[in-house]
């Protein structure tokens, strides 16, 4: 059957374990059914995403990724066939659902790609286990359990420490290392919560981690693309491990024997498309024969496979979408060279390391300990031509202010035997603790015992440091010890400007300076899949001093360089890459050529096809300049990839390169924050008072003068000291003492903060001070909650018109008196019409691709069109014109990070979001909320209400829950008050009164699906029973509200809104593009 | 053109056909296959080193064959369990220059466009061993031209070499133009013994006391029509309907006995990644492959059996109805991916 439709299934919201890197799959994957003229329909409800935009999807549906919505879709839409490996493990387990249920037959709807037996094979650990063994491959000796008690028994019987694994599961979520009974208990009640089945594991005790990335076509070829080599050892989940393409440390023989064995998996369960095949090795085998063991497959997809087309520069999704729908892979052109086809495996001419970006301390409570399930949040990759140079490139690409492999500062203090803690435990400052052990003379093969990775790696490490004490104890004997030999070869191991400054004791600019003078300069090489074998026409491009000429010439005045956002983390992600790709497109309108700098493997701004240029490089200062300094652009745009590329105007204005968009002078006077100030007291705009302390005694007084509770941010440097909202004197007073390093050097702010007020967000776009286009969204949340983790509506639907006219007016203002070019975004506090500014921002925020995508104004085209002076007349969006509403919400990715407090706060801890469309603002939230995991409640509610005003406040909206008919659970306070108040609830005791009825009984045994835990925050307690609440409840995977206004949302959507009966509306239904056509066209 | 570099391995000169390999793993393998006979060669994978030297008895022959070795990071830091020494040290040993310049890319990039090159890798005299620089230089006079003569004597083997592991099982004689080890190991594990003859053995003229099933003719290094002594003898194995089975240099041999042709490739193909269809069929295979030669002309009673997915050439030859087939690739593999080893059991069901 010729297939005419196929419907795309997304991953949905970010989060930990299924990020950015399927929005790239999705991408490459409708662009490759474009080409054969096939109608795709999407469903995805990240509304941030690249996919998701016009011109990609024929139709883009923002709902839940589940079967009951998809399935709605599929009847409406009647897609002939269906990817189900493009959008994670959400995708792929939907998919199954949709199979197991028998809508995919009832519809007729052919799965394209490998068939649903090989998606279940790899999926169910215990069937797949005994597949292996018939064809004769090693799995490590395991054993299924479906409960406690089995999975006890099992270990047992294999003998501690054992490895939990649980099926359907991403991420590698709800597994970890058992070194005993109770550790394995504590693993099981988590893992069970998640999964039907885990693997009890013999642990493999510092084995090698290898991955293949198989591609087989339905004519039965198959090639390995690429193979990968974890430098951490087996027991650190690879999305958490340093990843090394290709391998180091293997010979041709395991090289081998490992490739054939994935494709003989490959082809035994019959994959078309793609999948990876992850392995154990013994790296002392007992009788010098290979030794392996498999440890996973995914039949999918997956992060791996983003970061190994990044790594070879082969476009795997591409290619996998094709192969789904049946072509060979010696049809498929390779786009790389243009000279060559897709049947071959990349032959690489450098090295690639990707290192995991972790925000883990971004997290109150959780634990920094990484280990057998993710807990990253993003990741780069750097590309050289030695080791070194790749694995100290990604280190600074991670934008955490390392220079390298050597932090002179995280151990300063600490004995020899702390750091060797820090080499037994891994944590995200291992390799620190790598690099501070050679430097204290600590044998390689002692860091090998205690960390399991492999001396090969440590000596490329020691090779780095030997270098620095080198060029250390050379310049003691001589001040001019710089020659261009020693310089070339600092350079050559990928040491930074910066770093050799710190060294010699100059600045980096001085030793550019000096590096300039001797004519030491990078060099541009081309990726192109053959290693220099076939000529190549790529645009895919990184730079090293292990090189001697340049692969291609500059590109000149015709160009533009993009400043893409670097890693995904907390406040920064896949909203960013839209912004950048999004730019990227428009410069073509201008004549421009585009030269992207970005150095994420899970972006699509880093895709073959979309720049005309792209450096897989650092955006530090130093690697940016070295681009602008041989490419000599028209300008560069440092406003549409986030803060990272906001942060480099300053500087590379200075060195006398041109920025398109506000000037960085402006850009300072909106950030200073003593700056802005005056500047909205010039114009009387308020602002929430505030002010700077390096004394207790003033921040008491000023915190008693404006009123309780106040905002608190410690200054930067401070890593792990959040910001945060401190409500009495004492609380205030015992912090400030905590925070003994406020200093002159690093003052406290302290703002007053407005209860009950409104948060609003102003999204807009100015050239030369003129407004071109500018919308206004609305907070369900009060504020106190950070706006990326707020929900988000469009239009608003509760502020006041006087209230909308004074937050124009005041943009207006900002705008002119900042000469604002570009972007920018403004937060706002409104409490009865008093309107207040909290900052502005001179760059696309993250609410952009949201309010581009719901008000049919592409406000990063309007953006680019004003760098270029040519934005026309203003994009009027009249809010009074949408007939219906947009809710953007949170995901949250608390259950992967142990020990996190699952509570709303000032400090974002959201790791993705989604969007979704209504005809009212509870069908358009629950929607959003079922996407990031929220579920109509069926079983039990278990509500806990705070303070006196909390239960007050919340009672109405308790009383609709009455209409769910299912019991209601509360803590002792709250149940007395819902039950004098007509509401019939069950007292449950706290979980550290330890009495039954429990509610960590109650948790456990799945009989409470929806958990309200409202605290009251003027309360001081002596034991935090409403963290041990929450924590619990996240650890047992039931949806959690922790703020008033949300819950009460929420509560009113399930009540009021029935699922079975609501319209399914793709995308342009809704008519968001409509409303504004013609206006000012 | 001179590309200054360190030199790693002995402090000799070199001389030779600049030729580069774009494989990422098995240095070992390369540096012992006899096909590199006479060539410097260029690694394009930048590090090499990584897990050292294993025992002799893993090499693809005796001793390291290539004449100079261009790599662009060489590491001294092997860490294996197998490793028994480091690169550097046995170049040492086996008297063979080592030479780390930065830019093989820019080296590859400048065979690529104006096809093989001869090089030089030269001693400068002003510096003291062992960290001094070296000097590749490439000026028309003194160099060496591996291509001008008969390559395959200097690397055959003198002696008969009989590997009988089974009396009742089959005899294969395999005629070593420079044969890789890997192939009598592969042919060992198929059940069948092996009789490796040098080059220029006649079977129908020498004795030897087993009854030969079939003939394999192996890789070597150079220009097959150089070894004129192997054509002649192939000859005389089809007039007694003998199967055959042309590995590489092999593949060429067969070719030019049976009346086809031979000539030099631009720059060679040497890398593990070569995709070869499979004629008259929708299968692709990837290959490992080195050598500097091809089959221009498919004799006649043959048909392609594979072609170069990326250039077009010719990547094997099969006739219409005997037992006589030849790959330019390589099924014994080593270095390279294993997926054409069927080659050997289509060839060993066939006789």
């Amino acid at each position: 059957m010729k297939i005419k439709k196929v419907l795309v299934l997304g991953s949905g919201a970010l989060k930990i374990g299924e990020a950015g890197e399927f929005d790239y799959s999705g991408s490459q994957a409708i662009k490759a059914l474009k080409e054969e003229g096939i109608k795709t329909v999407l469903v995805n409800p990240n509304i941030a995403t690249i996919q998701t935009s016009e011109n990609l999807a024929d139709k883009i549906y923002f709902l839940p990724i589940n079967s009951f919505f998809v399935e709605k879709v599929i009847k409406k839409e009647k897609p002939d066939g269906i990817f189900l490996s493009f959008g994670g493990q959400t995708a792929l387990n939907c998919g199954l659902d949709l199979y197991r249920k028998g809508v995919l037959k009832k519809y007729k709807v052919e799965i394209l790609g490998s068939p649903i037996s090989a998606i279940e094979l790899s999926e169910d650990r215990k069937k797949f286990a005994k597949h292996l063994k018939k064809i004769n491959v090693s799995t490590p000796p395991s054993l299924a359990a479906r409960n406690i008690k089995e999975a006890i028994n099992h270990a047992e019987k294999l003998g501690y420490p054992v490895m939990v694994r649980s099926g359907f599961a991403l991420g590698g979520q709800g597994s970890g290392i058992a070194n005993n009974q109770t550790e394995l208990k504590e693993i099981l009640e988590k893992a069970f919560s998640f999964a039907k089945q885990v693997l009890i594991e013999k642990y493999l005790h510092h084995h090698k981690e290898v991955e293949y990335e198989v591609v087989r076509d339905s004519f039965d070829n198959a090639v390995a693309v690429c193979n990968m080599e974890n430098m951490d050892p087996l027991g650190i989940h690879t999305g958490e491990s340093i990843v090394i393409a290709p391998s180091q440390t293997l010979t041709n023989h395991e090289y081998h024997k490992l490739r054939s064995i994935s494709i003989k998996i490959a082809r035994s369960i019959g994959i078309i498309g793609e999948c990876n095949v992850q392995f154990a090795l013994n790296p002392n085998p007992k009788d010098g024969e290979l030794e392996y063991y498999v440890i996973e497959l995914n039949a999918r997809l997956s992060r791996s496979s983003a970061l190994a087309s990044k790594a070879t520069g082969y476009p795997l999704a591409y290619v996998a979408a094709k192969l789904a729908l049946g072509k060979n892979l010696t049809e498929l052109k390779n786009k790389i060279t243009d000279a060559t086809q897709f049947c071959f495996e990349p032959a690489l001419d450098y090295v690639t390391v990707k290192i995991p970006r972790w925000d883990i301390e971004k997290f109150k409570n959780a634990e920094e300990k990484i280990g057998s399930s993710m807990k990253s949040v993003g990741e780069v990759m750097g590309i050289g031509r030695t080791f070194e140079e790749a694995y100290q490139k990604a280190i600074r690409m991670l934008d955490l202010d390392f220079e390298g492999a050597v932090n002179d500062e995280i151990f300063k203090k600490s004995s020899i035997k702390d750091v060797e803690l820090f080499l037994i435990n891994p944590t995200p400052k291992r390799i620190f603790a790598i690099s501070e052990g050679l430097y204290r003379n600590m044998k390689i093969e002692k860091i090998y015992k205690l960390t399991g990775i492999d001396p090969w790696f440590l000596y490329r490490i020691k090779n780095i440091i030997d270098h620095e004490i080198l060029l250390r104890m050379k310049l003691r004997k001589d001040k001019n010890s710089l020659d261009k030999q020693a310089v070339l070869k600092l350079k050559q191991l990928g040491i930074s400007d910066k770093r050799i400054g710190a060294l010699v004791g100059k600045r980096g600019l001085e030793i550019r300076e000096i590096r300039n003078n001797l004519g030491i300069k990078p060099f541009v090489h081309q990726i192109d899949t053959l290693a220099g074998e076939f000529p190549a026409k790529t645009n895919y491009l990184y730079m090293t001093y292990n090189s001697s000429h340049n692969d291609l010439t500059s590109s000149g005045n015709d160009s533009v360089i993009v400043l893409g956002s670097g890693p995904y983390r907390i406040g920064s992600s896949v909203e960013f890459d839209w912004t950048s790709v999004t730019a990227i497109n428009t410069l073509k309108k201008h004549s421009k050529k585009s030269i992207v700098i970005n150095c994420n493997p899970e972006t699509v701004s880093t895709d073959y096809d979309i720049s005309d240029r792209l450096y897989f490089e650092e955006l530090t200062f130093e690697r940016i300049a070295d681009i602008y300094e041989y490419e000599n652009p028209f300008g560069i745009i440092v406003s549409v990839g986030g803060q990272t590329p906001n942060n480099r105007a300053r500087a590379l204005e200075k060195k006398g390169f041109k920025i398109l968009g506000t000037s960085p002078r402006n850009i300072d006077r909106a950030e200073d924050r003593s700056k802005f100030s005056s500047l909205l007291d010039s114009f009387s705009i308020s602002q929430p008072d505030w002010n700077k302390f390096t004394q207790i005694s003033d921040a008491l007084n000023f915190s008693k003068k404006v009123g309780f509770p106040v905002l608190v941010r410690p200054s930067f440097v401070l890593s792990g000291s959040n910001m945060r909202i401190i409500y009495s004197r004492e609380e205030l007073a015992s912090f400030l003492k905590k925070i003994l390093s406020i200093s002159r050097d690093y003052p406290i702010t302290i703002s007053r903060f407005i209860t009950d007020a409104k948060e609003i967000e102003i999204d807009a776009v100015a050239e030369k001070g003129i407004i071109k286009t500018f919308a206004i969204s609305e907070h369900i949340e009060n504020a106190g909650v950070h706006s990326g983790d707020a929900s988000i509506i469009f239009p608003p639907q509760k502020i006041y018109i006087e209230t909308l006219k004074q937050l124009r007016k005041i943009a207006e203002i900002l705008a002119k008196e900042l000469s604002i070019t570009g972007p920018f975004n403004i937060q706002c506090l409104a409490k009865d019409n008093d309107v207040s500014v909290i900052e502005i921002n001179l760059r696309a925020s993250r609410t952009f691709p949201f309010i581009s995508k719901v008000t049919g104004v592409n406000f990063i085209e309007e953006a680019v069109d004003a760098f270029f002076g040519k934005s026309g007349e203003e994009k009027n969006i009249d809010i009074m014109k949408f007939n219906f509403v947009a809710a953007k919400v949170a995901q949250f990715s608390f259950a992967r990070l142990t020990g996190a407090d699952p509570v709303l706060d000032v400090e974002m801890t959201s790791t993705g979001e989604v969007a979704c469309f209504g005809d009212q603002t509870e069908e358009a939230f629950l929607k959003a909320e079922i996407s990031v995991g929220g579920r109509i409640p069926k079983k039990g509610i278990f509500i806990s209400l705070g303070g006196d005003e909390n239960k007050i406040k919340f009672l109405e909206t308790i009383k609709r829950l009455k209409m769910l008919k299912i019991p209601i659970f509360a803590t002792e306070k709250t149940s007395i008050f819902l039950n004098r108040n007509g509401i019939k609830s069950k007292k449950l005791f706290k979980i550290h009164e330890e009495k039954n009825p429990n509610v960590l009984e109650y948790f456990q045994k799945g009989l409470i699906d929806l958990a309200i835990n409202i605290t009251d925050n003027n309360l001081k307690k002596d034991i935090n029973d409403d963290y041990f609440i929450r924590r619990t409840a996240v650890d047992h995977n039931i949806p959690l509200f922790t703020n008033v206004k949300k819950a009460e949302l929420f509560i009113k959507a399930i009540t009021e809104v029935n699922l079975n009966e609501l319209p399914v509306k793709s995308w342009d239904e809704y008519g968001a593009r409509d409303v504004n056509r013609g206006v000012g066209d | 053109m001179t590309f200054e570099g360190e030199n790693f391995g002995a402090l000799e000169s070199a001389s030779g056909e600049l030729v580069f390999s774009t494989g990422m793993m098995g240095y070992p393998e390369n540096l012992t296959d006899p096909s590199y006979k006479g060539q410097i060669l260029i690694l394009t994978y930048p590090l090499v080193g990584n897990y050292g030297i294993p025992d002799k008895k893993l090499w693809e022959s005796d001793k390291i064959m290539v004449s100079g070795l261009i790599v662009s990071d060489y590491i001294d830091t092997p860490y294996h369990f197998q490793s028994k020494k480091t690169l550097g040290r046995w170049l040492i040993e086996e008297n063979i220059p080592g030479l780390i310049i930065k830019d093989t890319r820019l080296l590859t990039q400048i065979i690529r466009e104006k096809g093989t090159i001869l090089g030089k890798i030269s001693n400068g005299e002003d510096i003291d061993p062992p960290a001094g620089p070296l000097r590749s230089e490439a000026s028309e006079a003194g160099f060496y031209d591996p291509n001008k003569e008969n390559l395959v004597e200097q690397v055959s083997t003198k002696i008969i070499n009989k590997l009988i592991t089974n009396n009742r099982a089959r005899n294969i004689l395999l005629i070593d133009c420079g044969a890789k080890k890997n192939i009598q190991r592969a042919l060992i594990k198929k059940g069948v013994n092996v009789i490796t003859v040098p080059w220029n053995f006649d079977t129908t003229s020498a004795q030897l006391n087993e009854k030969i099933s079939g003939v394999i003719v192996s890789n070597g290094p150079g220009n097959p029509k150089y070894v004129k002594e192997t054509i002649e003898n192939i000859q005389k194995l089809f007039r007694l309907n003998m199967p055959i089975l042309g590995i590489c240099l092999g593949h060429q041999l067969l070719s030019l006995a049976a009346g086809g042709d031979t000539k030099k490739l631009k720059y060679g193909h040497r890398s593990q990644n070569q995709p070869c269809i499979m004629e008259r069929s929708k299968r692709c295979f990837i290959t490992t492959q080195n050598h500097g030669f091809e089959v221009s002309k498919i004799p006649s009673g043959f048909k392609a059996w594979f072609t170069n997915a990326n250039d077009g050439s010719n990547e094997g030859i099969v006739h219409k109805n005997k037992s006589l087939m030849s790959v330019q690739f390589h099924p014994e593999a080593t270095p390279g991916p294993e997926d054409t080893e069927w080659i050997f059991d289509f060839f060993l069901e066939k006789i």
